[in-house]
């Protein structure tokens, strides 16, 4: 009985703990959500507004290469089911505008949430009859940037309904989940202390709109799981892989969190 | 090789043009390592030479310090309405080339 005592006292402060996060939480979200460039530095604003500076372009152009190459068992290129391409610089196609708005989405067939990479290669496999391509590598990461660069200045169109809303949630729980042997959740950084300075950066509220981004840091462009592993390797845990439930579960709830800001692919940041 | 070259579709005779042009190329430098700790090989793009109405007017030599997708700026003088002819090799032997018009008014 007595060693009763100490656990409930315990879960009695672990309970306290989470309603005072809870409350910071609320307290932190005033306002729209700020886009990471309002963040970032003049130059690095500067770099991503000119199209022809912008290093991020080069992977677009690559996707607009490789949107056009046949493909696969079948030969068939994207352009080949999609739509032929306007010659224009960069390359745009009406009718992409706007797809990537509705990403991480229900796919109708396997009835599981996918991001524009697992679109990208799905449709590979079932169109296409090509093998998937590894997520992180350049040629998805390129085709990835070129059809979300279509819908540049377009916000996010997600919506959570009962096919969506158990990964949601379970990206809701990640966001707020202490981790790592820094101890340290999404929430800590980017919603309870973004604006602030940590060492020489500004820390910025943690949006989803601009992936793939350019990183300075990386000398290329990287998708959003990527930088989700960094900030893990950040705080010292274990990571999750590239593409996995857990990543997408994040990715719902992050395009869920910067609802209303407008897709900045290719964005540039530190 | 994937490039992108920027400069004016228009130009005047005699006018001076700025061009830039970027090249995705990681420009490896030599000195990292991979995940296993094994070197990875310096591999850049060691020679850009730009060649317009049949004559070479650029031409850079790169080595390790050069950032990853190097752009790089430089000028020409506009004189008759024909084609940039970007070339690069790297270390590797890989080459690549790219195209860009400009066409000059009096």
């Amino acid at each position: 009985m007595t060693s009763d005592v100490p656990a409930y006292s315990m879960s009695m402060l672990v309970i306290c703990l989470c309603l005072s996060l809870n409350a910071n939480s609320e307290q932190a979200q005033t306002g729209p959500p700020k886009s990471g460039s309002v963040y970032a530095s003049a130059e690095i604003r500067a770099l991503q507004a000119d199209d022809t500076a912008n290093p991020g372009m080069l992977w677009v152009a690559n996707g607009e290469m490789l949107w056009n190459e046949a493909a696969g068992s079948q030969a068939k290129s994207c352009a080949h089911c999609h739509d032929a391409l306007v010659t224009t610089t960069p390359a745009t196609i009406p009718a992409m505008r706007g797809v990537a708005t509705r990403y991480p989405m229900v796919d109708a067939a396997t009835k599981s949430v996918i991001n524009l990479e697992g679109r990208i290669n799905l449709c590979r496999a079932k169109h296409q009859g090509a093998a998937p391509l590894a997520y992180e590598s350049a040629e998805l990461l390129g085709l990835t940037a070129f059809v979300a660069f279509q819908s540049r200045g377009m916000p996010r169109q997600v919506t959570i309904n009962e096919t969506n809303r158990a990964v949601f949630e379970r990206g809701a729980t990640l966001y707020q989940q202490r981790m790592g042997q820094m101890n340290l959740a999404c929430v800590h950084c980017h919603l309870q202390n973004a604006g602030k300075t940590l060492l020489a950066e500004k820390i910025s509220e943690g949006h989803s709109n601009g992936y793939p981004i350019y990183r300075l840091e990386w000398q290329g462009l990287g998708s959003l799981h990527r930088r989700l592993r960094s900030c893990q390797l950040g705080v010292r845990a274990e990571p999750f892989a590239p593409g996995s439930d857990q990543y997408l579960a994040l990715e719902l709830y992050l395009t869920w969190r910067a609802a209303g800001l407008p897709i900045e692919t290719p964005a540039v940041r530190r | 090789m994937v490039a992108r070259a920027d400069l004016p579709a228009e130009a005047k005779r005699g006018a001076v043009v700025p061009v830039r042009i970027a090249i995705l190329h990681a420009m490896e430098t030599g000195y990292r390592f991979d995940v296993n700790g094994r070197s990875i090989p310096k591999n850049v793009i060691n020679t850009l030479t730009c060649r317009y109405l049949g004559e070479s007017i650029f031409r850079a030599e790169m080595g390790s310090g050069m950032s990853a997708n190097p752009s790089v700026h430089f000028y020409f003088v506009a004189e008759r309405t024909g084609d940039l002819e970007f070339e690069w090799i790297d270390d590797a032997g890989e080459r690549g080339s790219h195209r860009a018009k400009i066409r000059v008014v009096t």
